[in-house]
């Protein structure tokens, strides 16, 4: 009896997921239905591209400075074991554009950005303020969720490259902090171990990122049920999503560059 | 006995014909529902709640996909319609929830020139401006224009939604529990208000509500929802005096 009760429950469970994941699929088709459907609302994209990029600027500055900073501190003992301390500059820069970079700024912008997002639409929909949107003739989709994704997709890249250069000024710190390299010469050799190479597929990986943590905080707060309860549910479960997504996209830019190459 | 519920449907503005809304296999709210309201009337719909009132209303925005059933506004069909159709006919209905959805990231004047920036592109800034003013003027709330949603009671925020509902100039207004929340002076207030707005702009209304005083006030009919349907219409006189058990539960606390 207890063996039916539980091949039910998986049985329910897988349901609801693959139940979950055409919702999802439906709401990804309808933007890009909605992307090329007039009007475009430019000036609430500027808005959105002003509160999403600018607005994160001092966080991503500050974790970027910390990761450059850090690796740089945490890389140098290990090179000079090896005599290899002057590619510490090359490794720095290097492990930021390629990898480090990308991902905490997007795991950065999930917490802040997606979360931000789901709880804001979440919001506007217990509060009907969606439907008062609707029944004004107003696409609340174009308005409220295509506005918001097309700002991630083209945020997220842009304070990742920011987060890059931050990151290797923070790698110029730490290795200030022991040894004495002129800037000049640290950004020479930054540059020398750098090929577009690396920076081309850690872009397109970035806009990735931004796309899904556009969509998923939108999904999230769109779909929100009715209660306060909700709001909540809607923010949190779009920072887990989002930072999970993160990782598997990840894992397959890495695995398709790879195979690039 | 029980007045003639269906009446005619050549003269109504809304006729809702045969409207039927299901939410799940065993909740049906709507159940073969029949109502007209015809040109500069104010309909007020009564019922207990989960009765169906908000639903019946939604559906005519289309907020709420009717199962079966016709709803014509102006004679046409908006059942029938594709979503560019009936953001058309849309625009000719203002809609007060309960809750006043003001948007609150935005302020008072950012408001009520959202709809109007996207219905009139042909109008200027200064134009626009105007009729904030105007529309703020007449719901007597013209010293609020720059505040934000957060800032306001909540029976600013009723008066706000209503200015902001009215800016588009609609020909029906449908209000969900415009008094509900409301201290009693502030509720009278916006009965008065509803009432001023229906003289000024000669339009047809559908009022749903609790508050028999604002019933008593706006409505120039009552129609009271059981079992899905409308089990009574009349005017508030008609409706009170009635000697029907069901219905004098609504008015007990009156008398």
């Amino acid at each position: 009896m207890e063996e039916i009760s539980k091949h039910t429950y998986v049985l329910q469970q897988l349901r609801e997921l693959f139940l979950a994941m055409g919702k999802a699929t439906l709401f990804n088709l309808r933007f890009f239905r909605e992307l090329f459907l007039p009007p475009t609302e430019w000036r609430e994209i500027l808005r959105q591209c002003y509160l999403m990029g600018w607005k994160s600027l001092p966080l991503v500055s500050i974790t970027g400075f910390i990761m450059g900073l850090v690796l740089t501190l945490q890389s140098r003992p290990t090179l000079v074991v090896f005599g290899a301390k002057s590619w510490l500059p090359g490794m720095v820069g290097t492990s930021l554009i390629r990898e480090i970079a990308p991902v905490v700024t997007a795991l950065i912008c999930a917490g802040k950005i997606s979360s931000g997002i789901g709880a804001e639409l979440g919001s506007m929909k217990v509060t009907e303020q969606i439907d008062a949107m609707e029944v004004s003739a107003v696409n609340p989709f174009k308005y409220l969720v295509v506005t918001r994704i097309i700002a991630t997709t083209l945020m997220v890249p842009l304070l990742v490259l920011f987060a890059d250069l931050v990151g290797i000024f923070g790698g110029y710190a730490g290795i200030s902090i022991k040894g004495d390299i002129s800037l000049i010469s640290y950004a020479t050799k930054v540059l020398e171990s750098l090929d577009f190479i690396d920076i081309i597929p850690a872009t397109i990986k970035s806009c990735f990122f931004g796309y899904f943590i556009g969509m998923i905080g939108c999904y999230q707060g769109f779909n929100a049920a009715n209660g306060t309860e909700s709001v909540g549910k809607a923010a949190n479960s779009a920072v887990v999503i989002a930072s999970l997504s993160i990782f598997i996209i990840d894992m397959l830019a890495v695995q398709i560059t790879d195979l690039m190459l | 006995m029980k007045k003639d519920v269906s009446n005619k449907e050549s003269d109504s503005i809304i006729s809702i014909q045969g409207l039927s809304k299901s939410f799940g296999k065993e909740n049906q709210v709507l159940k073969n529902l029949n109502l007209n309201v015809n040109k500069g009337e104010s309909m007020v719909l009564l019922g207990r709640s989960g009765s169906g009132k908000s639903v019946a209303i939604k559906c005519i925005v289309g907020l709420i996909k009717a199962d079966s059933g016709s709803i014509k506004v102006f004679g046409k069909d908006l059942l029938a319609m594709n979503t560019q159709q009936l953001n058309e006919e849309r625009l000719k209905i203002g809609f007060l929830f309960q809750s006043a959805a003001l948007y609150d990231s935005m302020t008072v004047a950012e408001n009520l020139g959202f709809p109007l920036r996207r219905h009139s592109p042909d109008l200027t800034e200064d134009e626009i401006n105007t009729c904030i003013k105007a529309a703020l003027e007449s719901v007597g709330l013209i010293d609020a224009i720059q505040k934000m949603p957060s800032a306001l009671s909540g029976g600013m925020r009723k008066r706000i939604a209503m200015a902001r509902t009215l800016i588009l100039k609609p020909e029906i207004m449908l209000y969900d529990e415009p008094t509900t929340g409301l201290d009693t002076i502030t509720s009278r207030e916006i009965s008065e208000l509803m009432v001023k707005i229906q003289e000024e702009y000669q339009s047809s209304s559908i009022i749903i509500t609790h508050d028999l005083a604002c019933a008593k006030r706006t409505g120039n009919q009552v129609a009271i929802l059981q079992n899905g349907r409308i089990g009574f219409q009349g005017t508030y006189e008609e409706v009170s005096n009635s000697t029907l058990p069901w219905i004098q539960e609504f008015f007990i606390d009156k008398k």
